[in-house]
């Protein structure tokens, strides 16, 4: 159990140096080390589909990343935006924080979750007659391409739709002859 | 790239196309599935494109035909579900492991239509991710070579 | 205490969102938000002392067709876990979005500051 509050303040920790640090390559290696860190809480919160799925993701989207960022404009963006409006939106977050801080009491305890203590949770039934009605031994996946796919028909149509406008928007060149006065 | 980076990543690039297979077919028995093996999938070409470079991946696999393994993988998908429709009654309805093939539980024959949407899927997110990771670094190497702005292929709305 | 260091790390991404000027430090603080918002529905579903989700071999009697009782009651939630997993994927096509439109909007003005594109105006 203190191996998980190691991790969150591990995460924490890089979570800071990401947002504060002036240089960009520096910023994304602590956004994946963000990542790995919560691979390894999902590995120990017994989720291994989740844990391999998070480590590769998090692979891609640092090469992604990196591609973007590296020989571009990497020269240090000093200064901040205008003065009043920073410590006003600080204001509000700090709000937001210690409210939700307080919602987090109203929460079940950390590991002991609701759907153990009801016996008519749905979750009750997946775990009973998962491998009944499906056939299938892996619980998480015969619910979400069993009961449960028909979200999966969405995830499928989201990640087509993102796809296709990352690919129509890095088309061709940029258009400046656009504005040719001879038209 | 050097001569080392190179041989080895030509090898181990089967190694990890390989696992991916793995991972999306065992979907149902042990954890993985068909997201998570897709993303192997892509990242084995990756890992390519990294160290041979771009022109070598499009003789390889080239663009137009991972688009096609895209819309192939999502139209697979919602044909498995048209057919619960029409051999079960209900939509995505798992028709395979009711009626026609039930399979013993923990052989890879089971479950029914769940390693075929397995598979589809797999085929579908690794040819997105590949194909989204394709064109950020064509668009790059074309952004950084002196635009030489020759009107020859410019849009349809100019008439020289 | 775990579901408010989850929260801090939340609100970490969204001042970052907020507050930044730099483009991609605006898609990092939106990439930590996911991560934070990922972490917190799995943390939901844990049991202490729980196992995966995922039947062996050595807890299906064959002839009965009845799973053993200690997983019955030992596993932990598995239906957060199907939803993370795809909300994971999509998180990674979005931000293959976001990137595009931050390479097209730097080789468009140069630079990745968005208090100077909204001063050049094209």
């Amino acid at each position: 159990m203190a191996l998980f509050y190691v991790l969150l303040i591990f995460m924490v920790i890089a979570a800071i140096i990401a947002v504060e640090t002036k240089d960009l390559l520096g910023s994304v290696i602590c956004v994946g080390a963000i990542g790995f860190g919560g691979s390894l809480m999902f590995l120990l919160l017994r989720a291994p589909d989740i844990a391999m799925t998070q480590i590769v993701v998090e692979v891609l989207g640092l090469v992604i990343l990196i591609r973007a960022t590296i020989s571009r404009d990497l020269t240090f963006i000093t200064g901040d935006r205008e003065f009043v409006g920073m410590v006003a939106s600080v204001v509000i977050l700090l709000l937001v924080f210690m409210a939700g801080v307080r919602i987090c009491d109203t929460l079940p305890e950390f590991g002991d979750p609701v759907f153990a203590r009801l016996p008519e949770a749905a979750s009750q039934a997946y775990i009973a007659r998962g491998l009944s009605d499906t056939g299938a031994a892996n619980i998480v996946t015969s619910i979400y391409l069993d009961y449960r796919a028909y979200d999966t028909l969405g995830e499928a149509t989201v990640l087509f739709t993102a796809v296709i406008g990352a690919t129509a928007i890095l088309r061709g060149r940029s258009r400046k002859r656009l504005e040719d006065p001879e038209l | 790239m050097t001569v080392i980076v190179r041989t080895v990543s030509s090898w181990v690039k089967v190694l990890i196309f390989l696992f991916g297979i793995y991972i999306i077919l065992f979907g149902h028995l042990t954890p993985g599935g068909g997201f998570a093996g897709g993303v192997i999938l892509a990242s084995s070409y990756v890992l390519l494109m990294l160290a041979f470079g771009r022109t070598f991946v499009e003789a390889n696999l080239p663009r137009s035909l991972a688009s096609r393994l895209d819309c192939l993988g999502a139209f697979v998908f919602a044909l498995i579900a048209i057919l619960g429709l029409v051999f079960g009654g209900t939509f995505f309805v798992n028709f395979l492991y009711q009626t026609y093939l039930p399979g013993r539980p923990f052989a890879l024959v089971s479950g029914g239509t769940i390693p075929l949407s397995n598979m589809a899927i797999g085929v579908k997110v690794g040819a997105s991710l590949f194909l989204v990771i394709f064109t950020l670094a064509a668009f790059r190497a074309e952004s950084q070579e002196p635009s030489e702005g020759n009107p020859a292929n410019q849009g349809p709305g100019q008439k020289e | 205490m775990a579901y408010a260091l989850c929260f801090l790390l939340f609100m970490i991404g969204l001042y970052c969102a907020v507050v930044k000027k730099n483009m991609v430090k605006i898609v990092l603080g939106i990439v930590i938000m996911e991560y934070a918002v990922n972490l917190f529905l799995i943390m939901l579903g844990y049991l202490t002392g729980g196992v995966a989700p995922i039947i062996e071999r050595s807890q299906y009697d064959a002839k009965t067709q009845t799973i053993a009782a200690e997983f019955l009651s030992a596993s932990v939630d598995p239906l957060p876990q199907a939803m993370v997993l795809t909300s994971i994927v999509i998180s990674l096509g979005s931000l293959a979005l976001m990137i595009s439109i931050c390479i097209r909007t730097y080789a468009k003005y140069g630079t990745f500051d968005i208090t100077e594109i909204r001063r050049l105006r094209g």
